[in-house]
């Protein structure tokens, strides 16, 4: 689903390159933990996936396709095939969470009667069913994690894209957050998590895959969240 | 739905930015105003130019008593020389140029003078005598003057052959010149519209930069993102070129019936004008706030 091969990507010149020749295969259904200390580049991935930034070398292939070839008429429709959850939710504050979501089918055209057939569902989905008419400063922080994410699959794509979505909340919150992204997984999304919460990545058990200055230095198939030694990374940061 | 939702996300960008869209507003409609007004003008240099070219003559005036000219030496005209005249103003070698000829007798001339200056004292001391009597020509191609002047100017018995169209020009030279600064003042309220159109749709795609980031991440279309900022500018700039239109008309509609009443031989253009000059100033508006905004959104607002 998401191939990078040997990408570099430099944002300036005279620093370190974000990505430094990472090569990573992420299949269809699967559900992959990014991590890595802040600056090691698991941002910078999420943005070459969406195509955000270019890849300065080597190539970035999203469901088959490079995405250096897609024209830039073309990427709003890449970028419908994935979701994308951050840390600070994003949702529009004078909108309700019915229409927060609504506005991710409103702005690729569906029409008024797919909107209200579909959103109840996605709101089920992901725990928040009878609260359609919330203003997201009512809701708590999990819950607008959950508008943020109902928003991300409302318009159902292959992949969803999660920056630390558990960074500003709370333990027990957070595992809520991630037993609805895991139910996502399971209705055979692909899921790529950006984090560094090793409690999350300790309890789930799903492939771990640790970026470090650039480059990937650890791909467990059933990994575990491994301490960062603070005194060699600190610096690159 | 997603003219509905364009149109809503116009709306709420207008209402947030709504200081900003009224100065657009006032800014194009005075900058389309004197646009018009340059038009306008213009038109009634053409409108004044088709009314008194057919009508303005070339006067070829024939010497009387005391007249001054090298060509009067031998006194007042003959009745010869008048003849003569006349012959030649009517050969077949003129006739290319000439269209009409009319004789004006001294008691005519007296009585156009008097009409002219009338209320005048000067008019009680005027006596027949004193005026000329002349041939009005009338031209093929008003242009060519000069053939006239040529022909006639050293003609025994011809004093002098005057161009009424040059008075016209002198008039005409004004017109244009008010018509110029018009349009001066046009270009430069226009760059203000410009510039304070793109300032408010940069203000209006910040204020509004959270619905954009997250239409770009869900893979809204770039006319979708782009086309509420585009229209709010458009959309201002056209009630700017509606007040302009409503201006000018009231202008032409209350202005244009004084001066007609004042001077009815001038030829005044009237409302009908508006006609030719109203779309443009509407697609002058719509144009320039688009691209305006346009390029604007290509600098401030990422797709």
């Amino acid at each position: 689903m998401i191939r990078f091969e040997q990408v570099t990507k430099v944002y300036d010149q005279k620093s370190k390159p974000a990505l430094d020749s990472v090569s990573l295969d992420v299949d269809r259904g699967e559900f992959v933990f990014l991590v890595g200390a802040s600056g090691s580049g698991k941002s910078t991935f999420i943005r070459l996936v969406l195509k955000e930034d270019r890849a300065t070398r080597g190539g970035v292939y999203v469901a088959g396709q490079n995405v250096a070839n897609i024209p830039s008429w073309r990427v709003p429709k890449l970028r419908r095939g994935i979701g994308v959850v951050f840390q600070d939710f994003r949702l529009l504050p004078n909108k309700s969470v019915f229409a927060n979501v609504a506005f991710a089918m409103q702005v690729i055209g569906k029409s008024r009667a797919v909107i209200r057939e579909t959103i109840p569902e996605v709101l089920k989905t992901v725990g928040l069913e009878g609260k359609n008419n919330r203003m997201p400063h009512e809701l708590s922080g999990g819950e607008q994690q959950r508008v943020a994410i109902a928003r991300a699959i409302v318009n159902k794509p292959g992949i969803l894209l999660a920056d630390e979505p558990t960074g500003n909340l709370d333990p027990t919150t957070s595992m809520g957050i991630m037993k609805v992204l895991d139910k996502i997984n399971q209705n055979g999304t692909t899921v790529v998590m950006a984090t560094h919460d090793d409690d999350i990545v300790n309890t789930m058990r799903k492939r771990v895959v640790e970026l470090r200055d650039g480059s990937v230095v650890r791909d467990d198939a059933q990994g575990i969240y491994i301490g960062e030694p603070t005194t060699t990374t600190a610096a690159a940061g | 739905m997603r003219f509905a939702f364009v149109l809503g996300e116009i709306a709420s960008g207008m209402r947030r930015n709504l200081v900003m869209v009224v100065s657009v507003v006032l800014v194009t409609f005075i900058s389309l105003t004197f646009v018009g007004a340059a038009g306008l003008l213009q038109l009634q240099i053409n409108q004044m130019k088709g009314y008194w070219y057919d009508r303005v003559q070339v006067a070829v005036f024939l010497c009387v008593e005391n007249s001054t000219s090298e060509s009067c030496a031998s006194g007042p005209v003959t009745d010869e020389q008048r003849a003569a005249i006349e012959a030649k103003l009517k050969s077949p070698e003129l006739s290319a140029y000439v269209d009409t000829v009319e004789y004006e007798s001294q008691d005519q001339a007296l009585v156009h003078f008097r009409d002219q200056l009338a209320n005048s004292p000067i008019v009680e001391a005027v006596t027949a005598e004193q005026l000329p009597e002349s041939f009005r020509v009338g031209l093929v191609d008003p242009e060519k003057y000069e053939v006239i002047s040529e022909a006639f100017s050293s003609e025994p018995g011809v004093d002098i052959v005057s161009d009424q169209r040059e008075y016209l020009e002198e008039i005409f030279g004004y017109i244009n010149i008010a018509s110029l600064v018009a349009l001066g003042i046009a270009v430069v309220m226009s760059v203000g519209a410009i510039l304070l159109v793109a300032t408010t749709i940069r203000l209006s795609a910040f204020s509004r930069r959270r619905e954009t980031g997250i239409m770009r991440l869900v893979g809204a279309s770039k006319a979708i993102i782009q086309l509420p900022f585009v229209l709010e500018g458009v959309i201002a700039a056209i009630l700017g070129a509606a007040i302009a239109s409503g201006t000018l008309w009231a202008v032409l509609r209350y202005g244009g019936e004084w001066l007609s009443r004042e001077y009815p031989q001038m030829g005044f253009i009237s409302t009908q004008e508006l006609l030719l000059v109203v779309p443009a100033l509407f697609l002058l508006g719509a144009l320039l706030a688009g691209a305006s905004s346009l390029l604007t959104l290509r600098r401030y607002l990422k797709v």
